[in-house]
């Protein structure tokens, strides 16, 4: 069979207020990606351009991004599924290829979150929700994750601290990825300390440690059909497996709420297409906007059982040099959350860990690596299996 | 010429109504009168809450509402420090998901109960309430 290729992958720094507009902070990621790729504007047959609306006055941001970038008269256009925006666009690259429309396609996802405050961010996010429904009682994600977290700790005993342990972890790569957002240490003893900003409570038994940090970024993914990449590439990644999949928005249509239903199910068929089981699994990126979630992701993709993702973590297993390396890049937690980039800078780190150049973040010869990218509150969910 | 009635009771709901017309407006009505309704589709008796105007399971569109009642299990809940541009002065307040068995419900804990109360588990029931703005909304108590 036919397969893609991943021959090109950039991201801008992840930061608080980037000084420049959406088409500019696009044009990092798509820079970085191109002299990666090493081929010209005129090599790309299609552009998909991803974010989640809303951050920005640009209706319809991909011909005012396609058009900076160099990309015009080829077809673009815009595709959204929230936070797992660039994962869902890569899907469709895929079948793009795969269907013969187009040999190569680049994949920009950006967000420039700082356009408004936090809490209309706060209320943007909230609003990916049901707004007839649950907005008006006041909802916004960490509260969401908030209630699975609480679910989380009474049907298996999980503490605060096993959350707290993931920031740790995220926060001991953050420091050593440059374009991560919050690059300083977090510690055990600053989740105890009531003078430390990260033991805030965002919403119970949610700390300001175990949230994201918001960011302004851009990721770009450049693909290509096999024939093209072996050409144009001298170490393309392949795309191994993809899965997708949607629940109920709303919290009342839910029945499982100690993990996400869409990760499980997505998982489910990237493993399925890739023919590899969470054995094999060298390298993880997960979709961690909140401690919990990273917890839910080690569970709902089978690297631990229900229940079991305290110890994979208490175990440090995770970690670099663990049996599942996850999120050695800082995750979301650290590196940053610009919604629209965050699946496209998820994918190229598991694309630079399987080629090597990971730096100081390599894990040990990975030949497998896994991309899990939830929307909203385990409302889209996309699974990635991609190999050298 | 009169100007057309426009039916937009939903912008009623909640702190903050993000909606204002639907097919569901009478829930609002059925508020007023100190009762929280879903509905339930007459061709297939699929059970809905929220409330639908249409069954996804028959797609037919022939509802009748029925009367959320008796107690729900408390499936899980968050007390919330920060809230979102809006919701500012209800700070802090508890969401909450109650599971009644054919349906779930998600909405507020009352004020009156203290979080520190709360235990995954136990039951609770939803009364109908008007908040300090005037707008119409829902809250789960004690039975």
């Amino acid at each position: 069979m036919e397969k893609v290729g991943i021959i090109g992958v950039g991201q801008s720094s992840f930061v608080r207020g980037y000084p420049g507009s959406i088409r500019e902070l696009a044009f990092e990621g798509f820079k970085e990606a191109m002299e990666d790729a090493k081929i010209h504007t005129k090599d790309i047959g299609a552009s998909i351009i991803a974010s989640a609306p809303e951050y920005d006055k640009q209706r319809s941001p991909a011909g005012v991004i396609a058009e900076y970038l160099g990309l015009v008269p080829q077809p673009t256009f815009y595709i959204e599924s929230i936070c797992s925006s660039s994962s869902m666009a890569l899907r469709v690259a895929y079948s793009m290829i795969k269907a013969g429309l187009h040999d190569v396609i680049a994949i920009v996802g950006f967000q420039k979150m700082s356009e408004i405050s936090s809490g209309e961010s706060q209320e943007r996010m909230g609003r990916g929700a049901d707004i007839q429904w649950e907005s008006p009682f006041g909802t916004m994600m960490p509260a969401y994750y908030a209630m699975y977290a609480k679910a989380h700790m009474a049907e298996y005993g999980t503490g605060e601290e096993d959350l707290a342990k993931i920031r740790v972890k995220a926060a001991t790569y953050g420091q050593i990825n440059e374009k991560a957002v919050y690059r300083k240490p977090v510690t055990l003893e600053m989740f105890a300390d009531p003078e430390s900003t990260m033991s805030a409570t965002v919403a119970k038994p949610l700390r300001v440690g175990d949230c994201c940090a918001n960011a302004d970024g851009s990721s770009c993914i450049i693909v290509a059909s096999e024939e093209k990449a072996k050409a144009l590439c001298d170490k393309p990644v392949w795309i191994l497996g993809l899965g997708a999949a949607s629940e109920t928005v709303n919290m009342a249509g839910r029945d499982l709420l100690t993990g996400l239903k869409v990760a499980i199910e997505a998982g489910k068929q990237a493993y399925a297409m890739a023919g590899v089981t969470p054995k094999d699994i060298d390298v993880a990126e997960v979709h961690d906007c909140f401690t919990i979630a990273e917890m839910m992701a080690y569970e709902n993709l089978g690297f631990a059982k229900p229940g079991e993702g305290k110890d994979l973590i208490g175990s440090k297993e995770t970690y670099k040099e663990g049996s599942i390396p996850v999120n050695v890049d800082g995750g979301l937690l650290s590196k940053g959350h610009p919604i629209g980039a965050t699946g496209g800078s998820q994918i190229r780190t598991i694309v630079l860990q399987l080629r090597g150049e990971a730096g100081e973040m390599q894990v040990k010869d990975p030949e497998i690596g896994l991309v899990h990218n939830i929307g909203g509150v385990g409302l889209y969910g996309n699974v990635t299996i991609l190999g050298r | 010429m009169a100007k057309k009635e426009v039916d937009d009771r939903f912008k009623r709901f909640g702190t903050v109504s993000f909606t204002a017309i639907t097919k569901a407006n009478d829930f609002i009505s059925y508020l007023e009168k100190g009762k929280v309704m879903g509905t339930r589709c007459k061709e297939c008796e699929a059970i809905y809450f929220p409330p639908r105007s249409d069954c996804s399971k028959c797609l037919q569109s022939n509802m009748e509402w029925f009367e959320v009642s008796g107690t729900g299990r408390l499936l899980s809940f968050s007390e919330l420090k920060y809230g979102p541009v809006g919701f500012e002065e209800d700070l802090p307040y508890t969401i909450a998901l109650l599971d009644y068995g054919d349906y779930k419900v998600f909405g507020r804990i009352s004020k009156d109960l203290p979080y520190g109360d709360l235990t995954v588990g136990m039951e609770l029931r939803t009364e109908s309430t008007t908040l300090p703005n005037g707008q119409l909304s829902y809250v789960f108590k004690r039975p």
